[in-house]
């Protein structure tokens, strides 16, 4: 099978590409490195099936990064058919660096100019005929974003690839790869010749709004007040559409279920209802608020604010050890902490990515959000509520700044903090459509994986040994509960919580799920329940714990991959038990000792 | 002189860079070369990074890093740009 090499620098819209080519969905990110894991695809090229894979973006084929030692590795171990490069329209005065060094390997190349509506809107026009003529390659524009130019360019690789050069040998393009640089000096020679673009930029609708959001001293408050009303948004939507699924599974079970399965035998309809239809449901109620929050992620992500936001608290982060993009990752985190510790394969000085790969399991992500939103409704009166939910947020910020001081002296590192500033984009419809069909993807993936099993096992926990009451203290949960009891009464969490707690380590998503299992219970009948159990200061210690403490055994996976330290990895463990449990505790016994 | 030098505004053709090879590097392949015109666009506050234009492209690099970067004296007429 003929492989075709996607190439390209960051923020070409090359996942934009490839998704389009392969009709799969791989992320799209408006953030150097975003594509961390290689992607491939098989396609239909001229009536043959090629393998298309898509290779990290890099800015240099003889840079320092780990993305571009990335593709190094994979051209000097591979043998490709053809490379694919695109190349962003609106800055290829530099990026045909990138072409010149790849057609210097002697792969049979093509060349896609995408973006070319920027291109034209900053007034540039591009020749391609010259350009193809003087590089020696196939060059076609094309919109990855609206499609314009994909089948043609298909056509043209198809045509390259019927040529039968012969595949690129690895080993002489590794030797290649060591060895070249007179590049620069024939790239301005054919930028010169073939490019015509204005010699200074007109003022563009990006600068108008960077004069905006940049400002030295508006553009901070500016960007927490976006954030802000962009969580408002999500929530003023999301709450009536999280009301109405809640709905729709209460009247299931009690006009289809209950009736349908009550010939069963007792054990295995409490099983079935009371354990996984009952734990399922509750934490797909929030389903809809996730999909919506991730939609609004991504199109901040895909706009190009997250590097400004780099920009603004570069400044505060540095003072913490970190730096700009530090603060991005966590922001990111803030969706799920796992692509975030993936995104910091972009710092090169391992000290910088180790401390801010140690702060990243503190961003408050999604799964914990639905936690919070269940505990909060429970706890809080409506009036109330965003100002708890807000002081969680500024919980998860004070925990990554406070981590990150104590631990800068161990990590120090002085790498530069060179970022490239985007132009403001907006993602089209069928790309929000695709990352919010991924989502709900993802969050069934995972629902088939912990969610159904850890309901399951809480149920069994809390039913065996069949003489015991139902999650009474004699049933196996209560003896876990009792083991714990000595380090989690300190803190006000009681039996029932600690269950969830010991779920909650392998995925917050469980959490709520158990809870609902825990007590038997689904919808009005669980929050009452709960409500009468335990009061807001129990409440509260219990989402601190939650947190603070791992967020999940994905996320302790991917810090043992990323870092390549088992030592680390524990690290990073113990330092968050150990913070959630302090912080708990002196939360619970500060406020007690209050009063309250 | 050298990047950090200029203010918001101002812009100046850059000289040479001067740096560890790595950070050479990643400022060659952002577009940063001798003969090349560079802009100050602003700077974030309390001494912050600098927002940096080089051709089409923005960039963003802290004041310590800016000094890698070597510029000739700037003429008159590319104050006002």
């Amino acid at each position: 099978m003929k492989r075709v090499a996607l190439l390209g620098m960051p923020n070409t819209g090359k996942s934009t590409l490839f998704n389009r080519l392969s009709g799969a969905s791989a992320r799209v990110g408006n953030w150097p490195g975003m594509t961390v894991d290689l992607l491939s695809a098989k396609i239909l090229l001229g009536g043959h099936i090629a393998e298309l894979v898509d290779l990290p973006g890099l800015y240099d084929l003889h840079g320092f990064s780990d993305d571009e030692e990335v593709v190094r590795h994979f051209l000097s171990n591979h043998p490709i058919d053809l490379a694919l490069i695109i190349l962003n329209s609106a800055q290829i005065d530099r990026q045909l660096s990138l072409a010149l060094q790849i057609r210097a390997l002697g792969l049979p190349t093509v060349l896609l100019l995408n973006m070319e509506d920027e291109a034209k809107r900053a007034g540039i026009t591009i020749d391609t005929k010259q350009m193809s003529q003087e590089l020696g390659m196939p060059v076609l524009t094309i919109s990855a974003k609206y499609g314009s130019g994909c089948p043609e360019a298909l056509q043209l690789a198809a045509r390259v690839l019927e040529k039968k050069t012969p595949a690129s040998d690895p080993q002489l393009i590794a030797t290649q790869l060591q060895a070249d640089n007179a590049v620069e000096q024939e790239m301005q020679r054919i930028i010169d010749r073939s490019v015509q673009m204005p010699l200074q930029l007109n003022t563009s609708t990006t600068d108008r709004i960077d004069r905006v959001l940049l400002h030295p001293w508006f553009g901070l408050p500016l960007f927490f007040l976006a954030i802000f009303l962009l969580f408002q948004f999500i929530f003023t939507i999301g709450a009536p559409l999280q009301d109405a699924t809640a709905w729709i599974f209460d009247t299931l079970r009690g006009e289809i279920l209950d009736p349908a399965l009550s010939g069963l035998p007792t054990w295995l309809n409490g099983l079935l209802l009371d354990g996984l239809y009952t734990g399922l449901s509750t934490v797909a109620a929030f389903v809809p608020i996730i999909v919506l929050f991730f939609l609004v992620m991504s199109m901040v992500e895909d706009s190009g604010y997250l590097s400004r936001a780099a920009f603004l608290m570069d400044t505060l982060m540095a003072k913490m050890g970190l730096d700009g993009r530090g603060f991005v990752m966590v922001l990111m985190g803030f969706g799920c902490n796992v692509p975030a510790l993936m995104g910091t394969r972009v710092m090169r000085s391992r000290p910088m990515r180790l401390l801010t790969m140690l702060t990243i399991p503190l961003s408050l992500c999604s799964a914990r959000l639905q936690v919070f939103l269940f505990m909060i409704a429970i706890l809080f009166p409506p009036s109330q509520a965003a100002m708890a939910l807000f002081s969680l947020y500024m919980v998860s910020f004070f925990t990554i700044f406070l981590t990150a001081i104590l631990f800068k002296q161990k990590f120090v590192s002085s790498e530069p903090f060179v970022l490239e500033l985007p132009p403001y984009r907006f993602p089209t419809p069928n790309q929000i459509w695709i990352r919010g069909w991924q989502e709900v993807k993802h969050f069934l993936y995972r629902a088939t994986k912990f969610i159904v099993i850890g309901v399951l096992m809480v149920w069994l926990l809390t039913h065996l040994p069949t003489t015991a009451v139902p999650a009474s203290s004699e049933t196996w949960a209560g003896s876990i509960g009792r083991f714990f009891a000595p380090v989690l009464d300190p803190i006000g969490i009681d039996n029932h919580l600690a269950i969830a707690l010991i779920f909650g380590f392998v995925a917050k998503e469980i959490v709520v799920g158990s809870l609902a299992v825990i007590y038997g219970l689904q919808g009005d009948a669980l929050s009452h329940q709960i409500a009468a159990n335990i009061d807001w200061v129990q409440g509260m210690s219990f989402m601190l714990f939650t947190l603070i403490y791992t967020p999940c055994l994905s996320t302790i996976a991917t810090l043992r991959s990323e870092s390549k330290s088992r030592g680390f990895m524990w690290l990073s463990l113990g330092w968050s038990l150990g913070l959630a449990w302090l912080i708990s505790l002196a939360f619970y016994q500060g406020v007690r000792a209050l009063g309250y | 002189m050298q990047l950090n030098a200029l203010k918001p505004g101002e812009s100046a053709i850059i000289n040479g860079i001067q740096a560890e090879q790595a950070l050479v590097q990643r400022l060659h392949a952002l577009g940063f070369r001798p003969g090349k015109q560079v802009q100050v666009v602003r700077q974030a506050a309390f001494n912050g990074p600098l927002h940096i234009r080089i051709g089409s492209t923005d960039v963003v690099i802290r004041v310590q890093d800016a000094q890698a970067i070597h510029l000739a004296n700037p003429s008159p007429e590319s104050l006002s740009a």
